[in-house]
């Protein structure tokens, strides 16, 4: 039995990454997730670990550009804002396959937007928010002792793969405080590093990390084994949670927090006599478009409740493919769905 | 037969691509007879930027990135902080320097990054095509400022040293020219020293070179050499800013 500790959801990725072996980090201040940076500067140094305050998050992603080039298992985190800074760098470290963790705990926005809890930065999350054809895995917790499992799973998915991966949080995950279970040794994947930029020793030939290749026909062969290698991700890696959907008559489609109210909505619709169900994708990219074919036949219908204006609502239409009326409810700008909201447009469908 | 005079082991055996008499040649030449003669070859990094040199990683030998434009002392930091046995140095041009990575470079310098920096000023956009670049001279003729650099609408050009050296990180910053014999070997000299500094983990080293762009200057290699010479050296005083007398 490991350790059981009450941790905030920012200190408990911090605090995952160390144990999964991530020695550097690189980030810049910003609400609602700082207190990943104040975790990281405290502990890095007793780890013998390296934290390091850049001068803008388009320095932090280039920290652990040349981190990741170096074969390190390195992090970053901000929140929505910073992370469309990050995009450029995003896009070069897919270009260049590197492995890192990008951490986004989501504000409203656009723009400067606001400091409460949002979940509008799917799409640039799961479609590609830089310049490209490209992808990183998402990975999407919603409690505080899946925010401690993902971001292991998070680095080693990186390695795996050699590629990006997020963790895409929102400000109530990143607040709030919970108890974790943290195990005694945590499975740690080995990968072949042999790529790395770490001096060849006049051992080897030297090795290059780059993203460029002016010649279209290699270009076009380098995006197709980035594609190849996305299309193995989307058929081996959808995770997901499927609750109480055996017999809903309404599945709500909903991640992170929102999942953990529509929780709350499914026991206030029973009251009612109203059988709810929740499909919870944990990965948004890869969607989990297995979870459908799976309920598919059962519900009337699927209602995605999200805190944007229907972002991962496209998937998940995409996934049903017109086979069952999608409905959509949500909230915007750093206010939150509540039970009334929900339940009031589950009983309109009901009743349609 | 004695061999005089040979490859650096620490420059790939293949044509470069850039522009007859361009000085990148010349640059990159130094830089690898400082890795050879420092022995260094096999633990350095070095980070190739965004500009005519963004795929010298095919010209040295050592381990090679390629940064996004102006970004290579954020990944040069990321490199050395997770390597810091290693030696780092980025080679960047003037507008991957002095414009887009105006942020990054002064932060490396001022946190006294234990990198070394080859910066390489010929006052003009290379690889897109000539256009002013913020280290382009006053009346100077490019692509975007095609009746000369007026500073009423564009600004002054930015002595990139005289600025770094104001800065406690950055230990050693010196600016030398490629443009005759006797000033190549004093480049040769300040390279060799700025991957002394660092191997001697003092902090942050920046060489700048000035150089010449002959293609987009619209002049000949030889004229080019002149125009530098007689316009550049008298606008970007050459010598030591900082660390002359840094014992390595």
């Amino acid at each position: 039995m490991g350790e059981r500790l009450l941790m905030k959801g920012n200190e408990v990725i911090a605090e995952a990454a160390i144990r999964a072996g991530c020695r550097h980090y690189f980030g810049y201040p910003i609400t609602p997730q700082t207190e990943i940076a104040h975790y990281m500067a405290k502990k890095m140094p007793k780890v013998g670990g390296v934290f390091l305050q850049a001068e803008s998050e388009v320095a932090a992603i280039n920290m652990v550009y040349g981190a990741a080039s170096a074969g390190k298992r390195v992090m970053t985190s901000s929140s929505s804002p910073g992370i469309s800074l990050k995009q450029e760098g995003i896009s070069y470290a897919s270009g260049a396959r590197l492995p890192a963790v990008v951490v986004n705990i989501m504000r409203g926005g656009p723009g400067l937007g606001g400091i409460q809890p949002s979940q509008s930065d799917y799409f640039q999350a799961t479609k590609g928010g830089g310049h490209g054809d490209y992808h990183m895995i998402v990975l999407a917790p919603s409690s505080v002792q899946e925010m401690y499992e993902l971001t292991i799973d998070a680095f080693n998915l990186a390695d795996t793969y050699r590629m990006l991966t997020m963790i895409l949080g929102d400000g109530i995950l990143g607040q709030m405080m919970e108890v974790v279970n943290f195990r005694d040794e945590e499975p740690i994947v080995q990968a072949d590093k042999s790529w790395a930029t770490t001096g060849h020793g006049m051992k080897r030939e030297h090795n290059i990390i780059t993203s460029i290749h002016l010649d279209p026909a290699v270009l076009e062969q380098w995006n197709r084994e980035l594609q190849e290698k996305y299309r193995l991700i989307a058929e081996k890696e959808q995770r997901y949670e499927l609750y109480r959907c055996e017999d809903a008559e309404i599945i709500i489609v909903a991640y992170g927090s929102v999942a953990r109210i529509a929780k709350n909505v499914i026991k206030v619709a029973e009251e009612e006599g109203i059988k709810v169900g929740l499909l919870r994708p944990i990965t948004l990219w890869p969607f989990p478009t297995k979870a459908f074919e799976q309920v598919i036949d059962k519900p009337r219908a699927f209602l995605t409740v999200e805190m944007s204006s229907g972002q991962m609502l496209e998937d998940v239409m995409l996934a049903v493919n017109g086979r069952k009326p999608v409905y959509f409810t949500g909230r915007m700008g750093g206010m939150i769905p509540q039970v009334d909201d929900i339940m009031a447009k589950i009983r309109e469908i009901k009743a349609n | 037969m004695a061999v005089v005079f040979d490859r650096p082991h620490a420059l790939v055996d293949i044509p470069m691509h850039y522009c007859p008499g361009c000085t990148h040649g010349i640059a990159h030449r130094l830089v690898a007879e400082a890795l050879d003669e420092l022995g260094i070859e096999g633990k350095t990094v070095g980070i190739s930027s965004v500009g005519c040199s963004y795929n010298n990683y095919f010209y040295f030998n050592c381990d090679m990135i390629q940064a996004p434009h102006g970004r290579a002392p954020a990944v040069a930091t990321g490199v050395k902080r997770s390597l810091p046995e290693n030696i780092v140095f980025t080679y960047q041009g003037d507008g991957d320097l002095a414009a887009i990575g105006t942020a990054e470079i002064v932060h490396a310098a001022t946190r006294g990054e234990k990198i070394t920096t080859v910066f390489i000023n010929n006052a003009i956009y290379g690889m897109t095509s000539g256009q002013m670049a913020p280290t382009t001279l006053i009346n100077q003729v490019t692509t975007t400022s095609p009746y000369g650099r007026k500073p009423e609408l564009h600004g002054f050009p930015i002595k990139v040293c005289e600025l770094l050296s104001t800065l406690e990180g950055a230990v050693y910053v010196e600016r030398v020219s490629v443009h005759d014999i006797k000033n190549i070997m004093n480049a040769k000299k300040a390279i060799k020293k700025a991957f002394q500094v660092q191997m001697a983990n003092k902090g942050f080293s920046i060489v700048e070179v000035l150089s010449t762009c002959p293609t987009n200057w619209g002049l000949s290699p030889v004229e080019a050499l002149k125009w530098l010479q007689d316009n550049m050296v008298s606008f970007y005083p050459l010598g030591n800013f900082r660390g002359r007398d840094l014992e390595v």
